[in-house]
């Protein structure tokens, strides 16, 4: 029995009538011209049937609290009750955007303090919270070193270079900000080619965007090297911090000699994936970047606490969102911040490594192909299943969906590009051993089945509430809204 | 392995380029590159009359895990466009080399067609790629 | 407290299977002199019980004041049910549903979500959201770039009645892209752009004009002529609309002969609560012959390999993840989780409810005007229909009166001083249907006091 469209259920007059509002004067001051002749097609449901269909629809969901979600690069860790339920206290939730410093003191000391632990942890002088996900931060770190070549008279620098293993949002924010993308490779053992660095900075070179550790899950060894190519070049270094999890307490971006660096606080720092967003992606700066960051800011005047804008910041790159990012997100990150403490940072990279590393050597111990077999795992890893794709035409993609019926979210398939039929697997550290067990497990018994019975493994997932769908048909058969069939 | 007709011409981007009887040229993507892209779903050719540079991207190519750019082998002024591509993308899987053709074009310096790959360069260029 | 599950016995096991002594030694790539010492800014951990009373002391120093600011964010009743629903852990702990297989919940409801947002607007698409209502802008100019084939100036023109904070997110955003975004200037009696004054523009190459309905005044624009005059010279119109108005208000695919072209908007009205303006989310809906220019996520319904309906991403090409450099925009997260939100609460209200909270928004924001322009020195400003807000203009300084009105626990609207100086001292004020008629009565008697012991002073 499939849930129907939710327009399926609607009857004439229905809705949840207790909560509209009773009086509904006429709005005879609206010219007639510009008033809706008809109304517009909305579900006419009960409030009891709504809540029924949206909660049999959440219960065809994984998720992190009732699923293994070992993404890579999106550190799916547990997102604790704690931080929801006290950022959703009536007072923070009825706070209107524009109110008064006066009435704003509590929540503003939580941003201020957010920042400076921020600042403590990645090394960096200055922070901003406003842009609104990681690519978002991207884009302001970008834009920033854009901002401080111009300021600089130096109109030349406009190439951005990127390793090949960068995740998409990467190239796709340097054209966003107007630069020309450089690819540069990778070498065998993961780290960046350093001849081919050499080769690819000049006169004309903006930055480099990295990720450390980077994208392929091992750490850029020789990242005080890249950066002393790269500044040397008149070059800045830009950090995407999707993999701090791996680093956080044991080193920090600003000593490894990065300029600007985003932070997802959706993934580092624990705040819900909800579906898709709202994520949170704070930029931090070294002292030469400070004055373009991205407003509105937290400032201190003696004890009180107020907005820095365009007068206090003159050089920024301005505004990035209607008003300062996302709010209700920083709150959940403060909250994180604050229970993990100093201590708990340090705790997060510790076991993120042993648990990444604990299941690549048992992975491998087990027959499964390392992509960097003589690396240490960071907080993630890669395991190729070329062998199993070219002996038995078994795919990356086979094996991720046979995972699902076992109970397991896919780790990440479609990227990096770079290794051809990778599971990229990051287990983050609230995941407890029996946990990493089980999904080793299921790897195994893929495996042997992918031998013994190929064709169910293709045929994956069996026990989803759907097999596998036609994407083909999706894309050439649009059918992005529902529309009521013809009577 | 893939198909690589002998009395075509090719491009290191995975075009192909055939000589019509009147002088223009026809071109479209190869069998290895349709077959890379997987399913087409949705395919834009550029418009009668447009001039492009060579090298320059002119039409597009969209699978569901991948869209590329499709670049003009030698420069020129567009003469048609393959309209069934906008109602069936499939052509260009089903038969890269005829039905599935994307456009042609008045090369603006038919010289310059001999420079192209022959079929051996092309072949030798898939095996050197792991094609 | 770090949720770290690990016993010793556990650790033990783990390091031995991977063959090293201490958990340190795996961090042993990492060049000692880049190791972290210690984070002494970062404060010693909280346990829940204390992390509980320092937020609750937080928020009880800010309190709940009597809120009659609009400017972009609106207070609406929230049913229950809205949030209940959207914190349940399937929904706020799921990632972005890349696996349609373990994410049809998702991504039928961004279905549904789509579906209710394209009609409300009167449009046939929509994608799966944007961040906010002001970067939707800055991605509608954008996608007008790519869409209007004929226009090649990439000039957008955006009358100074659109939101001052869109206006500057659209700058700092697109011009990077070379789009150069010009103002046009409202009437100063009728707060609204005067569609005379675009005849300077014509034989102008322009790709796009932007249109907010109500404006940012409130105030309610001509966008039947203005949509009109853009269309017969292959401009754009891109609308920016509150969403909660269009239960009232004729919708943009409906705006002149042909309707918008793009219309965003802020879709915060829609059960999504004030919390300091964000998380909220952006919306963007189009026609279908515009649909691969629109960025950001896009769920279509298919069939699985049985034959049985289910919901996938669809058009994923143009986005970051595969087209990389040459994508329609870098957007990878958006905003799921207030969507869900969103779409719970239509359900709910449905276009009747919508329609009544629209009306009674209306009805009490008229209530406000009647009763502060009986108010010595207060006067409206403009003499046009509005929706919902209105302009009102003192006969002093704004700033203090403000700030005497905080003093008794009341936000009186928004200074329109530092964004729109040529108007003299001017508020903008706002009632939704939260606000009583005693709130109203409230407002109206410390406003009176304020400006008498203003006068006196």
């Amino acid at each position: 029995m499939r849930e129907k469209v939710i327009f399926e259920y609607s009857h004439p007059g229905r809705g949840a009538t207790d909560q509209w509002p009773s009086d509904a004067p006429e709005a005879t001051d609206i010219p007639d011209a510009l008033r809706r002749k008809s109304a517009p097609i909305l579900p006419e449901v009960s409030e009891l049937e709504t809540v029924r269909h949206f909660t049999r629809l959440s219960q065809l969901n994984f998720s992190i609290d009732t699923h293994f979600y070992p993404l890579g690069s999106c550190t799916m860790k547990y997102n604790p009750k704690a931080c929801n339920q006290y950022a959703m206290l009536p007072e923070f939730l009825a706070r209107h955007p524009l109110a008064p410093e006066s009435h704003s003191q509590g929540f503003l000391t939580c941003m201020f303090e957010l920042q400076e632990m921020l600042k403590e942890v990645t090394g960096m002088q200055g922070v901003s919270l406003t842009p609104m996900a990681g690519a978002h931060g991207e884009f302001a770190g970008v834009a920033m070193i854009r901002a401080y070549h111009r300021a600089r008279g130096d109109l030349a620098r406009n190439e951005i270079i990127v390793p090949e293993a960068a995740h998409g949002t990467n190239p796709a924010t340097a054209t966003m900000c107007g630069c020309v993308v450089k690819e540069i490779a990778v070498d065998a053992d993961g780290d960046v080619d350093i001849e081919a660095l050499k080769a690819a900075v000049g006169p004309k070179t903006a930055g480099i965007m990295l990720t450390n550790p980077s994208t392929l899950g091992v750490f850029e060894r020789r990242i005080e090297e890249v950066a002393r190519i790269v500044h040397a070049a008149g070059g800045l270094l830009y950090y995407d911090g999707a993999n701090l999890n791996a680093i956080l307490g044991k080193v920090r971006p600003g000593d490894m000699g990065f300029d600007v660096i985003h932070m997802n606080l959706h993934k580092t720092f624990s705040t819900p994936h909800g579906g898709g967003g709202p994520g949170a992606g704070a930029v931090g700066v070294s002292a030469r970047l400070a004055p373009f960051l991205p407003i509105p800011i937290v400032g201190k005047d003696g004890d009180k606490y107020r907005w820095l804008a365009e007068t206090d910041l003159p050089q920024s790159i301005g505004r990035l969102s209607a008003f300062m990012g996302n709010a209700g997100v920083l709150l959940r990150a403060y909250i994180y911040m604050r229970l993990l403490g100093r201590e708990g940072m340090s705790q997060v990279g510790d076991f993120a490594t042993l648990n990444a590393n604990y299941m690549l050597a048992r992975l491998t111990q087990a027959g499964f192909e390392a992509a960097y077999p003589a690396r240490r795992a960071s907080h993630e890893f890669i395991i190729t299943l070329k062998k199993q794709a070219r002996e038995l035409n078994i795919s990356a993609m086979d094996f991720a969906k046979r995972l699902l019926d076992h109970g397991f979210h896919a780790p990440t398939t479609y990227f990096p590009l770079l290794v051809p039929e990778c599971l990229l697997i990051e287990p983050t550290e609230t995941e407890s051993k029996d946990v990493l067990d089980a999904f080793i497990d299921a790897m195994v018994h893929i495996q042997r089945e992918a031998t013994e019975e190929p064709e169910h493994v293709r045929g994956a997932p069996h026990t989803m509430p759907v097999r596998r769908l036609d994407d083909v048909r999706a894309a050439k058969q649009l059918d992005l809204t529902w529309k009521p069939t013809a009577a | 392995m893939s198909n690589v007709p002998a009395d075509l011409k090719y491009t290191r981007t995975h075009e192909w380029v055939r000589s019509l009887k009147d002088g223009t040229i026809e071109i479209g993507i190869t069998d290895h590159a349709q077959h890379s892209l997987g399913d087409l779903v949705f395919v834009e050719v550029p418009e009668a009359g447009r001039q492009v540079g060579a090298g320059e991207p002119c039409a597009v190519v969209e699978s569901v895990k991948a869209a590329s750019d499709v670049y003009a082998p030698v420069a020129g002024e567009v003469t048609a466009g393959n309209a069934e591509l906008a109602t069936t993308p499939e052509l260009i899987n089903q038969d890269p080399f005829g039905a599935g053709w994307m456009m042609r074009l008045k090369p603006a310096n038919p010289g310059l067609l001999s420079e192209l790959m022959t079929p051996q360069e092309y072949a030798a260029l898939l095996k050197a790629e792991g094609g | 407290m770090a949720f770290i599950p690990h016993t010793e016995k556990d650790v033990a096991a783990m390091l031995a299977a991977i063959g090293v002594e201490r958990i340190d030694q795996l961090f042993d790539e990492i060049p000692a002199n880049l190791r972290v010492k210690s984070l002494a800014g970062v404060p010693v951990a909280l346990n829940e019980m204390e992390i509980g009373r320092l937020m609750s002391a937080r928020a009880r120093q800010d309190g709940r004041p009597l809120c009659f600011i609009g400017a972009g964010a609106y207070e609406h009743h929230i049913p229950a049910a809205v949030w209940a629903i959207t914190t349940r852990g399937e929904f706020y702990s799921a990632y972005t549903p890349y696996q349609a297989e373990a994410s049809q919940g998702t991504l039928q409801l961004l279905y549904e979500y789509q579906t209710m947002i394209s009609n409300l607007t009167g449009m046939q698409v929509s994608n799966a959201s944007l961040y906010d209502g002001a970067s939707a802008v800055a991605e509608a100019s954008l996608m007008a770039v790519r869409a209007n084939r004929k226009s090649k100036s990439q000039r957008i023109l955006v009358p100074t009645t659109v939101h001052p904070h869109y206006r500057r997110v659209a700058t700092a955003t697109a011009s990077n892209q070379g789009l150069r975004f010009e103002d046009v200037p409202y009437g100063a009696t009728e707060g609204r752009t005067l569609v005379d004054a675009l005849a300077k523009y014509d034989g102008q190459d322009t790709t796009a004009i932007v249109l907010q309905q109500p404006n940012f005044f409130g105030v309610l624009e001509e966008v039947d002529a203005i949509t009109d005059w853009a269309h017969a010279r292959g401009i754009f119109v891109i609308a920016v609309v509150n969403p909660t108005s269009l239960a009232l208000l004729k919708p943009p695919g409906e705006w002149g002969a042909k309707g918008a072209d793009i219309v965003v908007g802020e879709g915060q009205p829609l059960g999504v609560p004030l919390s300091s303006g964000g998380p909220y989310f952006g919306f963007i809906t189009t026609r279908m012959e515009y649909v691969r220019q629109m960025p950001g996520r896009i769920v279509g319904r298919t069939v699985d390999l049985n034959g049985k309906e289910g919901f996938t991403l669809t058009l994923q090409a143009r986005e970051q993840h595969i087209r990389r450099a040459k994508a329609t925009s870098n957007i990878c997260t958006n905003q799921g989780l207030l969507v869900t939100a969103a779409t719970i609460y239509m359900s709910l209200m449905g276009a009747e409810g919508l329609r009544r909270v629209a009306a009674a928004s209306h009805a009490q924001t008229r209530e406000l005007v009647t009763a502060l322009t009986r108010i010595k020195g207060v006067r409206p400003a403009f003499n046009t229909p509005c929706f919902h807000e209105s302009v009102l203009l003192l006969d002093r300084p704004v700033a203090p009166v403000l700030k005497s009105l905080e003093a008794q626990g009341v936000l009186a609207g928004f200074n329109l001083a530092d964004h729109y100086p040529e108007l003299g001292p001017a508020l903008l004020v706002c009632a939704t249907e939260t606000k009583t008629a005693a709130d109203i009565d409230t407002y109206a008697r410390a406003l009176t006091d304020a400006m008498k012991a203003a006068r006196a002073a």
